[in-house]
């Protein structure tokens, strides 16, 4: 075991899959010479090379359609957008070919693409550096769509999602790339598929996905202060998700609480809390909550921005009104 | 070429040209749904350039990729005309199994990678096609159609730039029909001479040439193709060509005049190829009236017959091809717990 921060999981992640598949490539800005926004390649490039790690032009949408297109031919690009919200200038490759090809061919190609990017708020990047954005990728059919919450996960799911057979998006996060877990010496995987119960609790179920399931940790901290006993559920994966795992953490603390960073509407809150009322809706006996970002761009003024983004006083905050303490 | 060549190409031709009109009867008896694009006028393009590339012998052959008026280059690139018939009648034997349809056919084993209906967006998957060519030193290339209107698009831009810079082996070939849609060239794009817009601008080997005459295409095609192959760079080549049908069924035609559809209907490229044959004693009139009528059975009793006749896929099967139907469970899931 060793100490490791986020970054160096990707890294690590990154090289041995590329030493062992040469099919493996990278492609993305300034991934290569520069060694990567958060260094999630730095130092690879001098090892595999301009024409395994490739540095690409400022041309999201097509370099993603040419890791696309290299994809449908047996590569396996893992391409890196700097934020999530430039991928949206990729959205026609990746929702109108790589989540389709397969289908529209029937079977007959695939696109096992790899799209890694940092999708959530830091500090004062302002409106358009801060966007989310889980919400549009988990509305695709034909995507996978992960958010490893830690090293763990960073390391062991991009090792699954570049040797999976389906396009994956992975949505990491600008504040989680220092982040530090103990992770094994030896090879693992993590499933791409599967919430996971983080913190068991009886009183009630706090749900979080990428950066918000630390919100929700700090929030179950102060609330065993108080003397409520909340489980933390880790979506790990918002496409497909895992309603059989929340159907029983709902079915063991009858309360619910979901934490996400992006704004409310046509959100995974509404994702997940539909899924529950179909699922388990006499298991609850109080109102579910949704804790979520302002409805407005995110502001660059830091009062501004601390008030439109959740944080942990929030998810607190959301569980004292579940459990009817306020 | 030989005699026989030249009579080969003929009848391919005419057969293409064939295909689409009876595609054409067929959606106006509401056997064929959706959107239909016909590539008649344009036949001598993707003859002429795909005869000189490496087509028919399956997963050698070099990758092709196109628009949404898909049908002949599937067909020339290897795709069985019965297959793709069927896909036009949204039959499970169709090329995509009936999930695609005219603007999405595929075949994965002859390496035609599809049609796509996004204007522009084959541009970066042809190149990557090219990227993973290079990559595995198969010494294949990418051919990517498309037309003139596609060149408006931020891809052809993007991916001209990156086409170059990294020297992909991929051919783009512009089949210049003279209209966006409905829309002139000439109210659409500032520079007409659609070659031009990428020699110096991304420094790559490009040039114009008459699409209607099959001869003519092959000439430039294997020209191009050679130097792609070769020295692994890209080219862009771009074709004077016509369709003689609207952009889709639901065309009426009005942007355009009687009197240019006459002109360049004195241009069909079959009707040039057929009179080059006839004058130089290859086939009499007589010939090429067996060709037709061998043609139009075959398209009739077997095409349409094998169409008609095949399946519909199971509703059941609704879901299947979403994602890997088999997925491994290391790197899927479930996760243990």
């Amino acid at each position: 075991m060793a100490e490791t921060a986020y970054w160096e999981a990707i890294r690590r992640a990154h090289d041995e899959e590329m030493a062992r598949d040469p099919m493996v490539i990278a492609m993305g800005e300034d991934i290569g010479v520069a060694g990567g926004t958060y260094k999630a390649t730095s130092g690879l490039f001098d090892k595999y090379g301009e024409t395994r790690i490739i540095d690409c032009p400022i041309s999201e949408n097509s370099y993603t359609g040419i890791g696309i297109g290299a994809s449908m031919v047996g590569m396996r690009p893992i391409i890196e957008i700097m934020s999530i919200n430039f991928a949206l200038l990729a959205l026609d490759t990746i929702v109108n070919a790589a989540a389709k090809i397969r289908y529209m061919s029937g079977g007959q190609l695939e696109c096992p693409i790899v799209m890694r990017t940092p999708g959530g708020t830091a500090h004062q990047l302002a409106a358009q550096h801060s966007a989310r954005l889980a919400r549009m990728f988990m509305s695709t059919s034909g995507l996978r769509v992960v958010t490893p919450r830690g090293p763990l996960d960073a390391y062991g799911m991009l090792k699954s999602a570049i040797r999976s057979n389906d396009p994956v998006i992975i949505i990491e996060h600008e504040q989680m790339y220092n982040l530090k877990e103990e992770i094994p010496d030896e090879e693992f995987f993590r499933p791409l598929e599967g919430a996971e119960v983080i913190r068991e609790g009886t009183d009630i179920t706090l749900i979080g996905y990428n950066y918000s399931v630390h919100l929700c940790m700090a929030a179950a901290e102060r609330l065993a202060k108080d003397g409520i006993s909340a489980e933390v559920v880790d979506l790990r994966s918002l496409k497909p998700i895992d309603r059989e795992t929340i159907r029983k953490s709902v079915e063991k603390t009858h309360k619910v609480l979901v934490a996400e960073e992006d704004e409310a509407p046509v959100g995974v809150g509404s994702e997940i809390i539909t899924g529950i009322m179909e699922d388990c809706f006499f298991a609850l006996d109080s109102q579910p909550v949704r804790i979520h970002a302002a409805d407005v761009p995110v502001p660059y003024n830091h009062k501004l921005e601390k008030a439109a983004i959740p944080n942990a006083d929030d998810v607190y905050q959301g569980a004292l009104k579940v459990m009817g303490k306020i | 070429m030989n005699d026989a060549d030249k009579k080969r190409l003929l009848r391919e031709m005419i057969f293409y040209r064939r295909f689409e009109d009876r595609t054409f009867e067929a959606y106006m008896e509401r056997k064929i749904g959706g959107f239909l694009h016909l590539y008649s006028g344009q036949e001598a393009v993707a003859t002429g350039v795909l005869e000189m590339a490496v087509v028919g012998k399956g997963k050698e052959n070099d990758y092709v990729i196109t628009g949404y008026r898909d049908h002949i280059h599937a067909i020339k690139t290897g795709a069985p005309p019965r297959e793709v018939m069927a896909e036009l009648y949204g039959k499970e034997t169709g090329s995509s199994k009936g999930r695609g349809g005219s603007m999405h056919i595929f075949d994965a084993n002859q390496n035609f990678m599809g049609g796509y209906a996004l204007v522009g967006q084959p541009f970066p998957l042809a190149a990557g096609l090219a990227l993973g060519a290079k990559h595995k030193g198969t010494k294949q290339i990418a051919i990517c159609f498309l037309g003139d209107g596609a060149n408006n698009q931020g891809t052809f831009h993007e991916t001209m730039n990156m086409a170059s810079i990294w020297n992909l082996p991929v051919l783009f070939v512009c089949e210049n029909n003279g209209y966006a849609i409905g829309t002139h060239i000439a109210r659409s794009t500032a520079q007409p001479s659609q070659y031009k817009r990428v020699d110096t601008a991304y420094n790559m080997k490009s040039s114009q040439h008459d699409g209607m005459d099959i001869e003519e295409v092959m000439a430039a095609a294997k020209q191009a193709i050679d130097y792609v192959r070769n020295e692994e760079k890209p080219y862009f080549i771009e074709f004077m060509t016509y369709r003689f049908r609207g952009h889709s069924m639901s065309d009426a035609k009005g942007y355009r005049t009687k009197e240019e559809e006459a002109e360049w209907e004195k241009r069909d490229p079959i009707k040039i190829f057929s009179k080059k044959l006839i004058e130089a004693g290859v086939l009499k009139e007589a010939d090429i009236k067996a060709m037709e009528k061998e043609i139009d059975d075959e398209i009739e009793n077997d095409i349409i017959k094998f169409a008609e006749e095949s399946p519909e896929p199971k509703v059941e099967e609704l879901t299947r091809y979403v994602l890997d139907d088999n997925p491994d469970p290391r790197w899927i899931g479930p996760l243990q717990k």
